[in-house]
């Protein structure tokens, strides 16, 4: 590599169909040590798709894709993963500091019981999203915005070089999406954690990424926090106003 | 205050059915609060029906019905996993199918063979008087490896229950867990068949693990709570189907369900 920068995630031509149809269409992106990225599109997009071929869940149907220069199912447990709006059981009988346990799997393996070190990792993993008070709560007693943060928890909790959120502030209320993306932010900087936050809100992450794509079956990217108008305009495959130069950058839909 | 009639356990048969019951609280205890953390009530109510086909034909056989009513409910359980995972069926569909088809070969079978009205009746209501020794036998080993398998893949399984996208993601053999999960379900239905009967399995299976996840908020606790429960409901019915000389299987349902609205009534 020319740059001094560790390579993170490198994909190159990747092409996914599902059913005949294209859900991915020549998708190459590149990403290094301590980016973070946000991943706009419009809704059935292939967002989730991406990350799933990140996480080596999806097979390409042609294309590389490296993680840390590895097969991704390889590089797996230095991933951590926060899926699209955890459907859970409200009253299922869990404490918090249980749910973060289970980011401790891809360490631990099969059969293999928790031990000493994964709780200990747990309750720092908490401590770190600041919700280490609140440990020893069922997950159903917390706030929408507190299960978020005890999802990250759980995603952090294997101490994982890059981070993949699948639109981790659906259903939080704005006070706690600030907090939530500051938090992120933090994360980003003090860990060098390589952050790939999915999100339809352009406007809400702008200020805090340091790098955009926009994907809707082919991905527009510049390796950089900059996106034309004619890029959107193709993703979105509707007239949107884009306001580049202001802070924060700002995607409009027209209004029918 | 009435004396326990406790002599009744003097007689075999009575203590073939108090082990039967107790072993069966265990099993329900266990593998029912994974069936209603995973909402898989329906799957299992049609598992315990398509059991009956099997039961049905190591009947007419003349061999042991329930070690039959064992391989039929495990094929059922791979089977609905796997029509509704490949074919354009859903589940539920699926399972409604199974639950029949299991059910007619069942009565078909019976009427081919001798003494088919008394014998059909207990295995649709429960007959835990006529448990024999070799039941005892059969029930103790499947509760013994149940809990083994839920002793040692007890992290796996609450991954499961809880959240099994994300278990899935972190390379959880998903599919692999689900099916070992029904196919527990499956042994410990035909059990509770020999219990109360086809018709109401289900209600013994999720009875006492609903009331203790009324009441108590860790999962070990849950079932250590519906295993106790699960007992008195067993002990409490035989002994008053045995005073007022009314069938087991109803009794033991009815104490469970009683329980149930009371508890549900009482809140929290």
């Amino acid at each position: 590599m020319i740059d001094s920068a560790k390579v993170i995630v490198f994909i190159k031509g990747l092409w996914v169909t599902r059913e005949g149809h294209p859900v991915l269409e020549n998708v190459s992106l590149d990403l290094k040590e301590g980016d973070f990225l946000g991943l706009i599109g419009p809704n059935g997009g292939g967002k989730s798709t991406l990350l799933k071929v990140m996480l080596g869940l999806i097979k390409p149907d042609r294309g590389e894709v490296k993680i840390f220069g590895l097969e991704p199912k390889a590089a797996r447990s230095r991933v951590g993963y926060m899926p699209q709006k955890t459907l859970f059981d409200q009253s299922f009988p869990i404490k918090a500091i249980d749910v973060v346990l289970m980011g401790r799997y891809p360490r631990t393996g099969f059969l293999r019981p928790y031990g000493q070190a994964d709780r200990e990792a747990s309750r720092r993993a908490l401590e770190a999203v600041g919700m280490k008070d609140l440990a020893d709560r069922e997950i159903g007693a917390l706030s929408g915005g507190e299960q978020q943060r005890v999802f990250v928890a759980r995603a952090l909790v294997s101490e994982p070089e890059l981070l993949l959120l699948d639109e981790p502030t659906a259903g939080v209320d704005a006070a706690q999406q600030t907090e939530f993306y500051d938090l992120l932010c933090r994360l980003n900087r003090k860990l060098g954690i390589t952050i790939v936050l999915v999100s339809h809100d352009v406007t809400a992450i702008s200020q805090y990424v340091n790098k955009i794509a926009c994907l809707n079956q082919r991905l527009y990217y510049h390796g950089s926090k900059e996106l034309t108008a004619e890029d959107i305009e193709k993703a979105y495959g509707c007239p949107v106003e884009l306001i580049a130069h202001g802070t924060p950058h700002r995607v409009l839909r027209k209004h029918d | 205050m009435i004396e326990l009639p406790l002599d009744i356990f003097q007689y075999e048969f009575m203590r073939s059915a108090l082990a039967a019951g107790l072993a069966a609280s265990v099993l329900c205890g266990v593998i029912g609060i994974y069936v209603i953390l995973n909402r898989i009530v329906f799957i299992s109510d049609g598992i315990a029906h398509a059991a009956f086909g099997g039961i049905g034909l190591g009947y007419f056989l003349g061999l042991d019905p329930l070690a039959f009513g064992v391989c039929s409910a495990l094929v059922t359980a791979a089977g609905i996993g796997m029509v509704s995972s490949r074919q354009r069926v859903s589940e539920d569909t699926a399972i409604g199918v199974f639950l029949a088809t299991g059910m007619a070969l069942g009565i078909m079978f019976m009427s081919l063979s001798k003494g088919y009205a008394r014998d059909l009746y207990g295995y649709l209501f429960g007959d835990i008087l006529a448990v024999t020794r070799s039941d005892v036998l059969l029930i103790l080993a499947l509760t013994s490896v149940v809990l083994i398998v839920v002793y040692l893949l007890y992290k796996e399984f609450l991954i499961l229950s809880f959240d099994p996208v994300y278990g899935e993601a972190m390379g959880l053999p998903v599919q692999s867990l689900r099916l070992l999960l029904l196919c527990m379900v499956a042994s410990s239905v035909v059990v509770l068949i020999k219990i109360v009967g086809i018709i109401m399995v289900i209600a013994l299976l999720t009875i006492p693990g609903a009331i203790s996840r009324q009441r108590l908020k860790s999962l070990p606790g849950i079932m250590a709570g519906s295993v106790l429960l699960g007992s008195i409901f067993v002990f409490v019915g035989l002994i008053v189907s045995y005073l007022l000389d009314v069938p087991s299987g109803a009794t033991i349902i009815l104490t469970a369900s009683l329980a149930f609205f009371i508890s549900t009534l009482a809140g929290r």
